[in-house]
């Protein structure tokens, strides 16, 4: 069998299933059982039912779902850590669920890396033999796999730091290693399951930041698995959301909102009313970190650095608004002690009465931050993309999700 | 009223039987086993007399105080702890009889971890392997350590050697648990990543369990020594010499003084031995 060109993974009715009565659990889902019922009767835990899916050839890919949802499952299926039940699953074209244990290990060395949503670093190791831990296992020689993962260190901004124990880092810069770890194999395919979820907002963001650079640089295949709409719609190409192990919906962002699959998805990415209803005052974000025209470069780069922000809204002491600044204009003027006035750009603004649907529009046609201003044309508030998505996607628990069995075989966008 | 339900079963012939068809059958090999045990115990035991006792007692120290690490004040402490307590029982005449027990508790020692370190790995990797030596584990550190004398002899005459295998026989369990026990503490996500990367069997136990499990192998290891140094005084019931020795004589004698002195320098070695080895397994843990 050959897979059309570009589809680096495919999955063909994949289903995995946990327990000893796992086949008759199967049989039992492929009437329509839903996953409750099949824990409760056949005492077997659903991961993935039915499953099919093709990824592309440098895409990244956003496994989207809320816990047991089945997405790590899904993703470990990829690489064979779990052995599916049904189905196949086909790398490059070529089919491992029956690939025996030499050549299994063989492919997971040469085309997997894989990150862990708690790090899983070797603590008794430092962050260098943590990087080299994968070229070590393949038995690259010692001044070679070292000079590799030096490379690495310093492409994740670890330089420095190479002989630190994994304890003495920050839950940012763990990840950083063994984002390093999994890169430093020269991997075709990047899984990553849950790899930013244990950090906290700001250090995830940057780490979004760097994994998009890295990949706009590298082209991997990475496969994310996420919890958080958010971050699927900002790194994801394409988005495929799971419930109860069951694939719903894959698409682009756009498409996932637009055309949300049923009431479930729609109830992830729930919008179209909401965005005639929120007004900016409700949902903005207040300006905590804002640049003074008279700041001199390197103040900006320190508020930026601290902020975690690429770009600071110049603001001055009446609070009227001057412009936005970005990183890059910053950094080309680093020498002077004064802003150039006309280095700054100019930023949409709105008021306090807009409308949600209204802000949308504006954020994606300017692609920059909306800035609210007060009557007094002050400045009171931010509204970014961010700031947007936090206010359409508002993640129901699994009981408050409509519970509606769809069809397995028309769910595909 | 009968307290007897049928005539007793004939285990305790079975088990006699079973010794003597293999003393009548194995001669040879038990003697080859004898000889082997013999040349550890024996050259451990004239390696360390051919040390002068002061250079050997300020050797100890040394090692305390590298292993502890200088900065530690219980490093020094352990260090005068065992210059005293090895000069007072080289004071009391009882230096070859410690040594004789040191050399016997090492010799044991090697073949526990020699033993013992594999099994404890296989438990840790295969669900069938642990489901089979548990209750053999349950037994050994059940059973009276009286009761592994008598075979002990039967096989391998009186002496050091049956003194050293029954040592190793009640020795053995605790580091083979705690090494089963310390595999399967390493976090699955490891394990994971190890399978993620392609590591083979090997790999996995050498760069990823092992290492996460050395500090419960090092406390195994710890308890078996203190342990084989509890069997010291048992061991010497069938001849295996040592410090066992003058507290045995103290017991028929009656001398209560002699077998006070040598429970003491029974405890001396032991204190010294235990905070060793525990140094060794915290230094590791703290890297």
């Amino acid at each position: 069998m050959t897979s059309e060109p570009g589809a680096r993974i495919r999955l063909e009715n994949v289903s995995k299933v946990f327990g000893r009565q796992a086949e008759r659990a199967m049989e039992a889902l492929s009437r329509g059982l839903s996953k409750t019922e099949v824990q409760r009767q056949y005492a077997a835990t659903v991961g993935v039912f039915d499953v099919s899916l093709e990824i592309m050839s440098g895409e990244i890919f956003v496994i989207m779902g809320l816990s047991g949802s089945g997405k790590s499952t899904l993703l470990r299926l990829i690489n064979r850590l779990h052995q599916p039940n049904a189905g196949k699953v086909y790398i490059d074209g070529q089919d491992i669920t029956r690939l025996p244990t030499k050549p299994l290990r063989e492919l997971r060395r040469r085309k997997f890396g894989m990150v862990f949503q708690n790090f899983a670093l070797l603590p008794h190791r430092t962050v260098m033999g943590n990087v080299e831990f994968g070229l070590e296992i393949q038995g690259v020689p010692k001044a070679q796999r070292q000079q590799r993962a030096q490379e690495v260190i310093d492409t994740v901004g670890l330089g420095g730091y190479e002989s630190s124990f994994a304890a003495e880092l920050s839950g940012g810069m763990q990840q950083r290693v063994g984002l390093a770890r999994a890169l430093a194999v020269d991997p075709e395919i990047l899984l990553m399951d849950e790899a930013f979820s244990a950090l906290d907002p700001l250090i995830r963001s940057q780490l979004q930041d760097d994994l998009l650079e890295i990949q706009d640089r590298l082209g991997k295949t990475i496969v994310f698995v996420s919890h958080d709409l958010d971050e699927a719609l900002k790194l994801g190409g394409r988005i495929a959301i799971m419930r109860n192990g069951r694939l719903i919906q894959v698409g682009t962002p756009e498409e996932i909102i637009a055309q949300p699959a049923d009431d479930y998805v729609s109830a992830f990415v729930e919008g179209a009313d909401r965005t005639q209803v929120l007004t900016a005052s409700q949902i903005m974000r207040h300006p905590t970190v804002t640049a003074h025209p008279q700041d001199a470069s390197c103040t900006l780069l320190l508020k930026m650095e601290r902020s975690g922000f690429g770009g600071l809204v110049v603001v001055d002491s009446a609070r009227r608004l001057h412009g936005y600044i970005g990183l890059d204009s910053v950094i080309s003027q680093r020498d002077r002690k004064r802003l150039d006035p006309d280095s700054l750009h100019t930023l949409p603004t709105a008021t306090p009465e807009t409308k949600l649907g209204e802000l949308i529009g504006l954020v994606t046609e300017q692609g920059s931050p909306v800035v609210i201003l007060d009557a007094k044309e002050r400045v009171i508030g931010i509204v970014d993309k961010s700031t947007l998505l936090a206010a359409l996607a508002q993640m129901p628990s699994e009981e408050d999700a409509p519970d509606q069995p769809s069809a397995p075989q028309a769910q595909q966008a | 009223m009968s307290y007897q339900l049928g005539s007793p079963l004939p285990i305790g012939q079975w088990v006699s039987n079973g010794v003597n068809a293999l003393t009548n059958n194995y001669a040879s090999a038990f003697n080859a086993i004898t000889a082997g045990v013999h040349f550890l115990i024996a050259s451990l035991r004239n390696g360390l007399l051919a040390i002068p006792p002061l250079l050997f007692i300020a050797l100890v120290a040394v090692l305390a105080v590298s292993l502890l690490g200088w900065r530690r004040k219980g490093a020094w402490g352990l260090a005068l702890f065992s210059i005293l307590g090895l000069l007072l029982v080289l004071n009391l005449g009882y230096w070859i009889a410690l040594i004789d027990t040191l050399a016997l508790v090492l010799a044991s020692e090697i073949m526990v971890i020699v033993l013992g370190l594999p099994l404890g790995i296989l438990g840790g990797r295969s669900e069938i392997a642990d489901r089979i030596l548990r209750p053999i584990l349950d037994v050994m550190q059940t059973m009276p350590a009286f009761v592994y004398l008598v075979p002990a002899v039967i096989f391998f005459g009186l002496g050091l050697v049956p003194g050293a295998i029954s040592t190793v026989i009640f020795a053995l369990p605790p580091l083979i648990r705690l090494t089963t026990l310390g595999i399967r503490q390493v976090p699955a996500e490891l394990v994971e990543a190890g399978n993620a990367f392609g590591a083979t069997w090997w790999q996995m136990l050498i760069k990823i369990q092992l290492p996460n499990a050395l500090p419960s192998i090092m406390a195994g290891v710890n308890q078996s020594i203190m342990l084989s140094l509890s069997m010291v005084v048992i061991a010497a019931m069938i001849g295996a010499g040592g410090l066992g020795n003058v507290v045995l004589e103290g017991i028929t004698q009656l001398d209560v003084g002699k077998g006070f002195v040598g429970g003491l320098a029974v405890v001396i070695l032991a204190i010294i031995l235990d905070r060793l080895t525990q140094a060794i397994g915290k230094k590791k843990r703290s890297l």
